[in-house]
C-alpha cells in the first residue's frame, strides 16, 4: 500500500476496514482449521482405538450375522478416508449422528450435557478468580512473609490434591456430617420435569420460569462441585497472579511511582495490577477452558451430567459420534474463549487495539 | 507416581467413607416415590427387541408384560403374562396361546392377539442381538409371519421350527424379547419401515405395572405407576433410578436418607453400614457366574490335564471369604444354583500339590512357559486374576495380567486371541439351555464358522459327546428326564471342558428399613418394583 493512500482519511477508513476484514478472515481460517483438525484427529483416534464400536451396539453375545449387519450399517467396511469424508459432510449439514449410549442425536445430547458443564465451570472460574486473584496479589506484596507462605501452601494443596478425593471428602463433611449442602446430582430427582429446558442452564431456566424453589435447589447443588473445581482454579490463578505481580513489582516504574509519593494501594492496584491484567485474562481463560473439558472426575463423584462424563463414557463405549461431537463442542468453546480473551485484551490494553 | 498418588488418595477416600456418616438430620424421599441410586450408564436402549443390558432389562421388566413371565409373588413358577393359558400340540411343535381379556396398554389400547404376534415378529424382523433367543426356534424374517399367527382377537398360534422342548420355548418367551408392545402406538411412530425402532428406543408402549416417564441417559429413569395394571396398581406412584456411578456417593445417599435403596455398594461399604439401624442390607442370589476360560488352541492350555490342574489351583474359598465377602459364593457348574436343574456339587478345591501332579502328567510340570491372563479392569476380576497369577507362580509358571475395558476385551475373546480369561456370564432367560448352549454346544469349531456368541467356540472347544447331550437335553419333553440330562451334562462339562466356573453372584442391596416388597430374582431382568412399599 502506498504512502499516499495511507495519508488520506478515506484510505485510512478502508485500511481500518481491510484490517478488520483481515482479522475476521484470520479468525474464520483459525476456526475452520481447528474444526478440520479436531474432527480428523478425533476420528482417526476413534478408528484406531482397540474398542469395537460395533460390539458397543450389538453387545458381546451378538451372533456373527447381527455383528456384520451392524458393521455394514455403520459404514465400517468402507476405507477410513471415505468414512471421514462422509462424516465431515454430515457435520457440515448439521448432523453429528446418533449416540450409541443414549440413542439420541449427538446434537441433542451436547445441548443437554454441555450447559451442565458450562454452568459448573463458570461458577467455579468466577469463584477461583474472585478469590485467587486477590490472594495472589497479597502474596506478592507480602513476599516472604507468613501470608505469602500460607497462600503458596494453599496453592500447592489446591493444585496437587486429587480432585476425586477432595470431592468425596467434601461430600462426607458438608453433606453427610454437617448436612449443610445437598448430595450428588444436579437437582433433587423429584424436581425433574418441573422446569422446561429452554437454555439447558437449570439456574437460568428456573429463574426465567419463576420456579424459585427449583432455582434454590439447583443453586445449593452446584455449590460443592463448583467449590471443588474452584479449588483447582483458585490455586492456579493465585500462583500465576503472584508470579506476574512479582515480576512487575521489580520494574523501575514501581520505584518511580513510590518516589512520586503515590500510596501503596494506588501503586499496587492502579499501576502494577493493571499491567498484569492481560496475562491474567489469558490464564483465567485457559483455566475456564480446561474446566470445560477436564471436570470429569468431579462430574463422576457428584453425579453431574456434564460433557466430561459424556465424552469419557462415550470413549469407553466406543461411541465415536458422541466422542467427536463432544470434543467438537469443547473445541469450539476453546476457540470462543480465545476470541473473547482477544477482545478483552483490546479493552484493557490500548496498545493491543 | 501420579497413579500411586491417585491410588493412595482413592484408598484414603474409601477408608474415610467407611466412617459412619451421621449428619445432623436425616433427609427423606417423598412417601409415594422410591429413589434407587444405581449406576445406569449401561442403558443404551429401552426397546424390548434390543435391550440386552442389565439396567435396561430391569427397566423393561417393569414396563412390559411378556407372553410368559415369572411374577414377583412366585419366582419359581412360570406363568402366563399377557397369555391367560396355552395348549401344546401332541408333537410339541405348536403352542396356542389364549390372551387374557380386558388387558390394556398404557395408551388405553386393548391388548390383542395381533399385538402379541406383531411383537414377536418385530423381534425377528429387526434382528437385534437378543433376537437369537427367538430365532433359535426356527423363525426367520422370511417365515415368521407364518410361524407366529394371530388367529383371532384372543388367540395366537406359535409354530416351532426347531427340535426344542416346549418347556424351553415357554421359557424363551419369558425373556425380554417376549415383551408385548402396543402395535398401533408403535406403528404410529414408524419411520421408513423401521417398525417404530427409532422411537421405541427412548419411549415405551407396554401394558406392565409402570409407564416410562423419562429416561435421561447418565442421569435418571423415572417410572410412573400404571393404575390400571391387571394385577393391581403398584404400591408406590413413582420409581426413580438415579444415576450415581460412584459407590461411595451411593453410601452417603442411603445413610442420609436421600435414597431409599442403593444397588452397587462394595463389600467394605456394606460392612460400614453394619452399625446403622436405619439401613438394612438384603441378599439376592443372582445367576451371574464368574469363570475362567482356557483357549483350547493353546498348545499347553489345550491339554485336558492342564485344564484340570487349573481347576485345582484356584483358591475358591479363600477368595470368597476375603475380597468377595458376601458378594459371591463358590459355584462350579455352568448353570447357577437355586434354579431348576442346577447342579450344586463343588468337587474342586484349592490343592496345589494335585495341580502340580496334573501338570507333571501333562509333561509341563517344570514350567518354562508364560501365560497371558486377560480380564476386565474392575473389581473383583482384577483381584481374581491376581489370585490365579499367584497360584501359577507357586507352580513355577510365569503369567502376565492384562486389564481391559469390556469393549476392548470382548473383541479379543470373540476372535479367540486370548489364552486364559477371567470373565462373567449371565443367562439370557431362565432355562438351562441358555447357558449350556453357550458353554457346552459348539457344532462347528472351524475358524470360519464364527460362532462368536458361544463361549465353547470362543474357547475353541468342541466335544461330540457334550454336543449331543446338549441337543438331547434341549429336545427332551419330559421334565424329570430333562432335569436329569442337565445334571449329567453339567457334571460332564465340569470334568472335560476348558472352564473353571468359580463363583455365583449374590446381590447385596442396602435399603431404608421402611422399604418392603422389593424382589430381585436370579436373572438380571427379574427385578420387580410393583410390590415395593414404604411403611
Amino acid at each position: 500500500m502506498s504512502q499516499e493512500a495511507r495519508s488520506s482519511a478515506g484510505a485510512g477508513g478502508s485500511l481500518l476496514l481491510s484490517g478488520a476484514a483481515r482479522r475476521s478472515a484470520n479468525v474464520l481460517f483459525t476456526v475452520a482449521l481447528t474444526f478440520v483438525g479436531l474432527t480428523a484427529v478425533t476420528f482417526v483416534i476413534g478408528r484406531v482405538m482397540p474398542n469395537d464400536p460395533v460390539l458397543a451396539i450389538v453387545g458381546d453375545r451378538a451372533p456373527k450375522a447381527v455383528y456384520e449387519a451392524m458393521r455394514l450399517e455403520l459404514g465400517l467396511d468402507k476405507p477410513i478416508i471415505q468414512q471421514y469424508g462422509i462424516y465431515l459432510l454430515k457435520i457440515l449439514q448439521g448432523d453429528l449422528g446418533k449416540s450409541i449410549m443414549t440413542g439420541r442425536d449427538v446434537i441433542e445430547d451436547v445441548a443437554r450435557f454441555f450447559p451442565a458443564t458450562i454452568e459448573l465451570a463458570t461458577v467455579a472460574t468466577l469463584l477461583g478468580a474472585l478469590v485467587g486473584v486477590p490472594m495472589g496479589v497479597v502474596a506478592a506484596v507480602r513476599q516472604g512473609r507468613p501470608t505469602d507462605h500460607l497462600v503458596r501452601i494453599l496453592g500447592l494443596f489446591g493444585y496437587s490434591v486429587p480432585i476425586f478425593w477432595l470431592g468425596l471428602m467434601a461430600l462426607l463433611v458438608f453433606y453427610a456430617k454437617l448436612g449443610w449442602l445437598p448430595g450428588p446430582g444436579r437437582i433433587e430427582v423429584y424436581y425433574d420435569g418441573i422446569v422446561d429446558s429452554r437454555t439447558g442452564f437449570i439456574l437460568i431456566d428456573s429463574a426465567l420460569q419463576g420456579e424459585w424453589e427449583v432455582f434454590r435447589n439447583a443453586l445449593s447443588h452446584i455449590v460443592l462441585p463448583a467449590a471443588m473445581l474452584a479449588t483447582f482454579a483458585l490455586a492456579y490463578i493465585a500462583r500465576m497472579t503472584r508470579s506476574f505481580m512479582l515480576d512487575q513489582l521489580s520494574q523501575e516504574y514501581v520505584l518511580t511511582a513510590r518516589v512520586k509519593g503515590l500510596s501503596e494501594v494506588q501503586v499496587i492496584w492502579r499501576h502494577v495490577f493493571r499491567n498484569v491484567l492481560v496475562q491474567l485474562i489469558t490464564i483465567i481463560g485457559l483455566t475456564y477452558a480446561s474446566l470445560l473439558e477436564g471436570s470429569v472426575l468431579t462430574e463422576t463423584v457428584f453425579a453431574w451430567p456434564g460433557i466430561g462424563q459424556y465424552i469419557t463414557q462415550s470413549l469407553f463405549n466406543a461411541d465415536l459420534n458422541a466422542v467427536i461431537g463432544g470434543t467438537l463442542a469443547v473445541g469450539i468453546c476453546f476457540v470462543g474463549i480465545n476470541m473473547l480473551s482477544d477482545v478483552l485484551y483490546r479493552i484493557v490494553d490500548p496498545r493491543a487495539r | 507416581m501420579r497413579r500411586l498418588a491417585f491410588a493412595a488418595a482413592f484408598a484414603l477416600a474409601a477408608a474415610v467413607t467407611t466412617i459412619p456418616a451421621v449428619g445432623p438430620a436425616l433427609a427423606e424421599t417423598p412417601a409415594d416415590t422410591l429413589v434407587v441410586a444405581k449406576n445406569i450408564d449401561d442403558i443404551i436402549t429401552l426397546d424390548p427387541a434390543e435391550v440386552f443390558e442389565f439396567s435396561g432389562g430391569e427397566v423393561i421388566a417393569n414396563i412390559y408384560d411378556r407372553v410368559m413371565q415369572y411374577e414377583p409373588e412366585d419366582l419359581t413358577t412360570l406363568v402366563g403374562g399377557v397369555a391367560e393359558s396355552y395348549e401344546i400340540s401332541d408333537d410339541g411343535k405348536t403352542i396356542v396361546f389364549k390372551i387374557r381379556a380386558g388387558q390394556k396398554f398404557h395408551s388405553g389400547n386393548p391388548v390383542r392377539a395381533e399385538d402379541v404376534a406383531f411383537s414377536l415378529q418385530r423381534v425377528i424382523k429387526l434382528n437385534k442381538t437378543p433376537s437369537f433367543i427367538l430365532s433359535q426356534l426356527g423363525w426367520t424374517p422370511e417365515n415368521v409371519e407364518g410361524m407366529v399367527v394371530a388367529e383371532d382377537e384372543s388367540t395366537v398360534r406359535v409354530t416351532i421350527g426347531a427340535d426344542f422342548s416346549p418347556g424351553l420355548v415357554l421359557n424363551a418367551l419369558s425373556a425380554g424379547v417376549g415383551s408385548v408392545v402396543d402395535k398401533e402406538l408403535v406403528l404410529s411412530h414408524e419411520k421408513d419401515g423401521d417398525l417404530g425402532y427409532d422411537w421405541l428406543k427412548n419411549n415405551s408402549a407396554g401394558s406392565g405395572p409402570f409407564v416410562l416417564k423419562t429416561w435421561k441417559a447418565n442421569e435418571l429413569v423415572m417410572l410412573e405407576a400404571n393404575a390400571d395394571y391387571r394385577a393391581g396398581a403398584p404400591k408406590l406412584k413413582r420409581v426413580v433410578l438415579q444415576h450415581i456411578p460412584e459407590p461411595s456417593a451411593q453410601r452417603l445417599l442411603i445413610e442420609k436418607g436421600d435414597a431409599d435403596m442403593v444397588r452397587d455398594l462394595q463389600p467394605d461399604q456394606i460392612k460400614g453400614l453394619a452399625g446403622n439401624a436405619d439401613v438394612v442390607v438384603n441378599n439376592y442370589p443372582k445367576a451371574a457366574l464368574i469363570y475362567i476360560g482356557l483357549n483350547a488352541q493353546h498348545p499347553i492350555l489345550g491339554k485336558p490335564e492342564v485344564r484340570e490342574a487349573v481347576r485345582y489351583m484356584i483358591d475358591y474359598q479363600g477368595m470368597a471369604d476375603s475380597f468377595l465377602a458376601g458378594q459371591y459364593k463358590v459355584h462350579q457348574a455352568v448353570w447357577p444354583s437355586g434354579l431348576w436343574a442346577s447342579y450344586d456339587e463343588t468337587p474342586f478345591h484349592f490343592d496345589l500339590d494335585k495341580a502340580k501332579a496334573l501338570l507333571d502328567q501333562a509333561g509341563v510340570g517344570n514350567g518354562g512357559f508364560k501365560i497371558a491372563i486377560d480380564t476386565l479392569a474392575q473389581p473383583p476380576y482384577s483381584e481374581i486374576a491376581q489370585s490365579v497369577q499367584q497360584s501359577l507362580s507357586k507352580l513355577g509358571i510365569e503369567s502376565e495380567i492384562t486389564l481391559s475395558e469390556g469393549k476392548t476385551l470382548w473383541p479379543k475373546y470373540r476372535a479367540r486371541k486370548h489364552e486364559l480369561i477371567v470373565a462373567q456370564w449371565s443367562p439370557d432367560y431362565v432355562d438351562p439351555h441358555s447357558n449350556t448352549d453357550s458353554f457346552a454346544h459348539n457344532p462347528d469349531n472351524r475358524e470360519e464358522a464364527g460362532l462368536t456368541g458361544k463361549l465353547a467356540w470362543r474357547n475353541a472347544w468342541s466335544d461330540p459327546e457334550v454336543n449331543a447331550l446338549t441337543e438331547k437335553a434341549a429336545q427332551e419333553v419330559d421334565l424329570e428326564k430333562r432335569r436329569q440330562l442337565y445334571l449329567d451334562l453339567q457334571k460332564l462339562v465340569m470334568e472335560v471342558s476348558p472352564y473353571a466356573v468359580m463363583f455365583q453372584l449374590n446381590e447385596q442391596v442396602a435399603m431404608q428399613k421402611n422399604v418392603t416388597g422389593f424382589v430381585s430374582g436370579a436373572n438380571f431382568d427379574l427385578v420387580f418394583y410393583r410390590n415395593v412399599a414404604k411403611e
